[in-house]
């Protein structure tokens, strides 16, 4: 990712350190750091000195309320940020999936897919990105003939078929139904486990944070101000997906809610 | 007269009705697509209007024939008012005097007006010279300005400027600078159809969706792959409306500049049918004009159907 930041990068990559166990895999293993992050709008300090570390591998949810500053962060993680201040260092590789899936509507799904693709044969590894999405049929279809979850599937796969060693996603579910939404939680985690990119999940959604992340960190004040592993066991079964109702999610829950401000009471 | 019919204007590609249905707020409020500015001409036929395309296309397909009652029915009347006697037959001759008159244009060879085709032919040519030296500069300019900062501040103030200038109000200027030959017409006619067709294209490129540039960003297009794959695509909606509107204001601006001192053409099949009373003559002449502006109209149309053929899903729905 340095390279195509334009932030005052003190860039050499960082030496892999897997940090946590991680399966062999092709994706490099660096870890994602970011020092000191300042962004301000009109005065405004939304980050201010951000201090935040994902491991390689590492599943991490971002959670904070409205216009505390979550997807600023994640624009500047993903080099879309020219005005941000600080250092940042990670893996070369970096894609996001924003909350719309940003399909361009006048290229087919899979041009979409393939679209900027640096690879050797891009329509190759577009066709089986879209395969594990489960989108194989729709490949040659205009993107507004999608439904709004295929569509977000198209752009997970096109995030995906970049082999990112960094996965943005910035609120993707949240336009979707509870159905669709629950499938794709599904989908995602499965395509975590199979790629093992890091992910830091940008969301508003306490239990989706909860069912799929490593780790849990809650936004305030423009610096990360919690943050907590969910020390859950994932069921292999159920597509590593985690019971709702496990006491110590129960707890977790309840602090995370604590932080962002709900009272329980109420 | 060339009419510009409804243009089938539709939302911005980035918020599909099933889009817009499913995300309530997703980030900054879709605007409405810009909407072409358009030259301060009082002259113009008629503004291009708002879209009205049905929701159901199959179900308006029934209205097709319906649609042609209201003008069969006119005609007919204008047919039974002149063989009544009502009005003058020199003032308004009836449809099937007009109708033998363009017959007799067509198959004799006249030495007042020569052939009606003949005429056809050289204003044909006349607008087809003249729209392509437009639309070409028109698109080079917008491209220019479009594409960079320093180009737009170059080139848009003057097309601004240009814009407010009334077109045939050039003409006299233009008899003193280019004299009464083709010269002027052409420029007249490129001039017109330059107009909407920068502004539209220029607005067009600066009115790409942002989040759709952001996302190809993302995806580490560079310059040329965004140009080629987000920028043009998504300007080619409004770039196609201004030819359009372009090709309006071109027939218009040939109509017009044909009454100066035509010696060829169907502007001077006018001329020198003013001169006998012919209003016959004159009428078909109009409906030459008017039936060339369809036509056009039409294929721009086909081209619009087959380019933008990814909005089809939209239309469906």
């Amino acid at each position: 990712m340095a390279p195509r930041t334009p932030l005052p990068v003190t860039a050499t990559p960082t030496p892999a350190t897997p940090a946590t166990a991680t399966p062999a895999t092709p994706t490099p293993v660096t870890a994602t750091t970011a020092r000191g992050l300042v962004r301000e709008f009109d005065g405004r300090r939304v980050l201010d000195g951000l201090d935040l570390d994902i491991a390689p591998g590492e599943f991490v949810a971002l959670l904070g309320v409205s216009g505390t500053g979550k997807s600023t962060l994640l624009r500047a993680l993903a080099g879309l940020d020219r005005q941000v201040t600080g250092v940042i260092q990670g893996p070369e590789n970096v894609a996001v999936a924003f909350q719309e899936p940003r399909l361009l509507p006048w290229r087919t799904v899979l041009a979409n897919v393939a679209l900027g693709l640096r690879t050797r044969e891009p329509q190759t590894a577009a066709r089986s990105a879209l395969a594990e999405v489960g989108l194989t049929e729709r490949a040659q279809a205009w993107p507004l003939t999608l439904s709004g979850g295929e569509a977000q599937r198209a752009a997970l796969a096109r995030a995906l078929v970049r082999e990112p060693g960094l996965l943005l996603l910035d609120e993707p579910f949240s336009a979707l139904d509870a159905l669709t939404r629950m499938t794709m939680h599904r989908l995602v985690l499965r395509l975590w486990q199979r790629h093992r990119p890091a992910v830091l999940l940008v969301t508003h959604d306490v239990d989706e944070a909860l069912i799929l992340a490593d780790r849990v960190l809650v936004l305030a004040d423009g610096r990360i101000t919690f943050s907590a592993p969910v020390d859950v066991p994932r069921d292999p079964n159920r597509d590593q997906n985690r019971d709702r109702d496990h006491p110590a999610l129960i707890e977790l829950r309840h602090e995370l809610l604590r932080q962002l401000g709900v009272s329980q009471e109420g | 007269m060339p009419r510009i019919t409804d243009v089938p204007v539709l939302p911005p590609a980035s918020t599909a009705p099933d889009q817009a249905s499913e995300h309530p707020a997703p980030g900054p409020p879709a605007t409405a697509p810009d909407r072409p500015q358009q030259p301060n001409q009082p002259q113009r036929p008629s503004r291009s209007q708002r879209p009205k395309r049905p929701k159901h296309p199959e179900r308006h397909r029934g209205h097709a024939w319906a649609r042609l009652i209201s003008p069969v029915a006119v005609v007919l009347l204008w047919q039974l008012v002149s063989s009544a006697g009502l009005v003058s037959a020199q003032k308004l001759p009836p449809p099937l005097t007009v109708w033998r008159t363009a017959v007799s244009l067509v198959t004799t060879d006249s030495p007042a007006y020569g052939t009606l085709q003949g005429a056809m032919l050289v204003s044909l040519q006349r607008m087809a010279i003249g729209f392509a030296f437009g639309a070409v500069v028109a698109i080079g300019l917008a491209l220019v300005a479009g594409l960079s900062r320093v180009g737009e501040d170059a080139v848009d103030p003057l097309m601004q400027i240009l814009r407010t200038l009334p077109l045939f109000g050039l003409i006299p200027v233009f008899i003193v600078w280019f004299g009464i030959g083709e010269l002027p017409k052409v420029i007249l006619i490129a001039l017109g159809a330059a107009i909407p067709l920068y502004l539209n294209t220029f607005a067009g490129i600066r009115g790409v969706d942002a989040r759709l540039a952001e996302a190809g960003r993302a995806l580490g297009l560079s310059r040329t792959e965004m140009i080629r794959h987000v920028i043009l695509p998504g300007a080619l909606p409004q770039a196609l409306t201004g030819l359009r509107q372009s090709l309006g204001v071109a027939w218009l601006a040939l109509v017009v500049a044909e009454q100066v001192n035509a010696n060829a053409g169907l502007g001077f099949i006018i001329s020198q049918a003013t001169q006998f009373l012919r209003n016959d003559v004159i009428l078909v002449a109009l409906a030459v004009y008017a039936a060339l502006g369809l036509i056009t109209d039409a294929l721009v149309r086909l081209l619009e159907r087959r380019a933008l053929a990814w909005r089809r899903g939209l239309l469906s729905q």
